[in-house]
């Protein structure tokens, strides 16, 4: 349960692993947030994200609206599996408006 | 928040339903309490299906949704529960009971394998789905215990027009153990979201929000043939943390607007959503807006709230209510507890020591001639005997729950082999001990699989014999003389005497020319490798069967007899002894040691008189066989001038036994003998006596059988 930072140039990419539920919320929070002040915009890969709860959901709509309002860009990009099922579920895509690219993994 | 206890109660609670569930099908399909019997499948189906919904389990929520669809039906008499919609459902049982062991192994998800197996149950129970109405089904029952029968009106609106469903979650959900994304998936076993709209705009700034708590919202529109009452069950777990609303398909756009002015968020943002989830029209919206702004439409719209404020929550309270109503009867039928078997054998241990103690105190309170001290004494064992009855009593269970639970084997079993054979139940409220049931289980099976598979003739054959086609299975279970009896019977072919002995006889088993009696030569069947069976079944016949039933019930201190009439059937008579840990027991003395006869097989005590080198004596006419127990026991010591014989009774069989003194009742806690005393027979135990002296407890039916032996021999020669 881990994740990654990196910085390029004008974008920054946080790397979440492992689950984004409930019991990483608080962390997972502060993670975001602070990722989020570091450059103009933020990629968040989602590939290796096991598990998504209605907090972990929270938090993505939470570093959105305030992305849009610090005049940042926050990009979702490698939904994992499980992801793109939440998502789905609660009509999602179009919210974030990010283009989901889905690999042909086995279901 | 542990949800592991929670889920191993799942696990355990889901065990019992489906158990429950089965023996409704098999009651149904004995015709009895038809109409009650199908709610009890469909009540526990159901139960199953909301329970494993709260834990995401949602392979278990499909699939069972998909049994409960058709048990819906049967229900309303649209379909007929057949024999073979019966099996179906009974396979689909075992089916969930599969799913539930793979959860309890850690496997939370399903697999192909699984997926792969439950297939053909679902594609069958669609089947069932498509099915006409049976012929001259009844009318819908009016006391259903569903509340279903107020809202359906409203839920048969065709499919083009859906639900709305308006969620607002409360801030502790998250922490309460619930997830609003668990919710929405349940919606979708029994239904399609046609459109949803997550609302987050509850989410405060940044610097303020708590990530554990939730500020989330939805609106739906939901497309299904539920009814309102199921809707609202889905989110009955969550009730206090969620503002639910929902608005039936067709409902008026009046209610859309009160939906909208109820709802925090503003009302313009909130009409787009309504449009966005297709549940008004934007002409409709534009309209009731406009109108709702001049003042005659405020009076309107205040009439016409007044008018659904009356009928909607009082619609709902009486939902609720019967929820209530069928949720307390329910509790009523469980007033128990689950105890932990140790913590149960560590309190009658506890009581054991305490009987032990007990005496001692009264062996001094005799000493020392304190008539007070032995009187409070006297009411101190009373008590004790009172709390080890009931102790004892706490690890007794009917033995009826393992008899029904063949209903299940010999429904199955017949049908493998295509005889039709009904199970007759008896004696179903005889109690016994724990360990003893779970011990038994098997050797029962196997017997009552015998008398089905070579008891019970063909169909023809019964018929040439004038039999009632359908064949008979008999278990029958009772007390006797401290021993619990438990009868497999059958009206089959009985046993073939002749065939017996001449394959007893063909092994060797036998000399050649030895006669016995019946009692004798149906015993050979226990021998191992033993059978006459002409064909080899997948059930029985290779004649590893009786060997092990008689072993198994020997280890726990129980004999088995057999009895049989050929043409007309067989009874097998399992005796087993009824408590273990604790008995009443009669002392009595011989030469310098003590023994202990227990006090259920002691019929009475006699003044010892016999012609001198016989071994019987005349009890009131009767013959009296009797054991010198000095002599047994080879104890030296010249034997007392007046002795006494006890005479014991086991099994219908009377022997006396010649001892010296009778010391009188005392009960008594059982202590095994250690393992190097294990082969000696006759005696079953030890205990401790008031003044710490070693009594040795006396194993009757040994001691009848031996003297069985020992005199056999005597009268031959």
């Amino acid at each position: 349960m881990s994740t990654a930072n990196s910085r390029d140039g004008e974008v920054s990419t946080l790397r979440i692993e492992g689950e984004m539920t409930i019991y990483r919320a608080l962390e997972l929070k502060q993670l975001l947030l602070a990722r989020l002040e570091e450059s103009a915009a933020l990629e968040v890969d989602l590939a290796a994200v096991t598990e998504l709860d209605s907090s972990g959901v929270q938090l993505l709509l939470l570093a959105k609206r305030e992305a849009q309002a610090r005049q940042r860009e926050l990009r979702l990009v490698a939904h994992s599996p499980q992801v793109l099922e939440v998502f789905d579920l609660l009509n999602l895509n179009a919210h974030f408006g990010d283009p989901l690219l889905m690999s042909p993994q086995p279901s | 928040m542990n949800l592991d206890q929670a889920l191993q109660t799942f696990i355990v609670e889901s065990r019992e339903l489906l158990e429950d569930m089965e023996a409704a099908l098999l009651a149904v399909a004995q015709a009895e309490a038809r109409d009650e019997a199908v709610h009890a499948v469909f009540r526990a189906a159901h139960t199953i299906k909301g329970s494993a919904g709260l834990f995401g389990l949602d392979h278990i929520v499909a699939f069972t949704h998909a049994v409960e669809s058709v048990l819906d039906l049967v229900r309303e008499d649209k379909v007929e529960l057949s024999d073979e919609l019966t099996s179906l459902l009974l396979a689909c049982c075992d089916h969930i009971g599969t799913l539930i062991d793979a959860i309890e192994a850690g496997q939370l998800e399903a697999d192909a394998a699984m997926n792969e197996r439950g297939a053909p149950l679902v594609e069958q129970l669609r089947r069932h789905l498509g099915a006409p109405a049976a012929p001259g089904a009844l009318a819908l029952a009016e006391d259903s215990p569903d509340a279903s029968a107020i809202e359906r009106i409203e839920g048969e609106a065709g499919h083009s027009d859906h639900w709305h469903i308006s969620l607002r979650f409360g801030r502790d959900v998250l922490r309460n153990g619930m997830d609003p994304l668990s919710f929405i998936r349940y919606l979708g076993t029994f239904g399609t979201v046609a459109a949803i709209v997550t609302l987050a705009d509850a989410i405060p700034a940044a610097e303020e929000m708590d990530p554990e708590s939730c500020y989330l919202g939805f609106e739906l529109a939901f497309d299904s043939d539920a009814d309102k009452t199921e809707i609202e069950g889905a989110f009955e777990f969550v009730r206090d943390d969620c503002r639910v609303r929902i608005l039936p398909p067709h409902s008026r756009i009046w209610d859309y607007l009160r939906l909208i002015e109820e709802l925090p968020e503003e009302n313009a943002k909130l009409g787009e959503i309504l449009l966005h989830c297709g549940s008004v029209t934007a002409h409709e919206l534009q309209a009731a807006l406009a109108a709702q702004s001049s003042a005659g439409a405020t009076q309107k719209i205040g009439a016409i709230l007044v008018e659904q404020r009356a009928v909607r929550p009082a619609v709902v309270e009486a939902a609720l209510a019967k929820q209530n109503q069928v949720k307390e009867s329910k509790a009523q039928e469980s007033r128990s507890i689950r105890v932990d078997a140790d913590k149960l054998d560590y309190l009658i241990n506890l009581v054991g020591e305490l009987i032990i103690a007990g005496a001692g105190v009264d062996l001094i309170g005799r000493r020392a001639h304190l008539p007070d001290l032995r009187e409070s004494v006297a009411t101190m064992s009373g008590l004790v005997e009172a709390v080890r009855d009931s102790a004892l009593q706490l690890r007794m269970v009917k033995i009826g729950a393992t008899f029904n639970r063949f209903q299940r084997v010999v429904h199955d079993v017949a049908r493998e082999i295509g005889k039709d054979i009904a199970l007759a139940v008896s004696g179903e409220d005889t109690e016994l001990d724990k360990t003893v049931v779970e011990k038994l289980a098997d050797p029962l099976t196997h017997l009552v699989r015998n008398a089905i598979d070579h008891g019970i003739e063909p169909a023809e054959l019964r018929a040439q014999r004038g039999k009632p086609a359908r064949g008979t299975v008999r278990l029958n279970a009772y007390h006797d003389s401290g021993s619990i009896v438990i009868e497999v019977g059958d009206d089959g072919g009985g046993l073939k005497r002749d065939r017996i002995l001449a394959k007893a006889t063909e092994r060797g088993l036998v000399e050649p020319g030895r006669t016995l009696n019946d009692g004798e030569i149906y015993s050979l069947i226990f021998e191992p490798g033993f059978s006459t069976a002409e064909q080899v079944t997948n059930l029985s016949g290779r004649g590893v069967g009786m060997d092990v039933v008689k072993r198994n019930i020997t280890a726990l201190r129980g004999s088995v007899d057999i009895k049989s009439e050929e043409g007309v059937g067989t009874t097998v008579t399992v005796r087993l002894p009824l408590t273990l840990a604790i008995i009443d027991g009669f002392l009595v003395g011989v030469d310098k040691s003590v023994f202990v006869i227990p006090l259920d097989m002691v019929e009475e005590c006699v003044e010892f008189s016999a012609e001198p080198g016989r071994d019987y004596t005349n009890l009131r006419g009767e013959v009296l066989p009797f054991i010198r127990l000095r002599e047994l026991f080879e104890l030296e010591g010249a034997a007392a001038r007046r002795e006494n014989i006890v005479v014991v009774r086991h099994a219908g069989r009377k022997v006396g036994l010649v001892v010296d003194t009778l010391l009188g009742e005392f009960q008594t806690v059982i202590k095994p003998l250690g393992r190097v005393f294990s082969q000696v027979k006759c005696i079953s135990g030890s205990t401790i006596l008031g003044n710490g002296d070693v009594a040795l407890i006396l194993d009757v039916a040994a001691l009848i059988g031996d003297t069985e032996r020992l005199a056999a021999p005597r009268l031959a020669a």
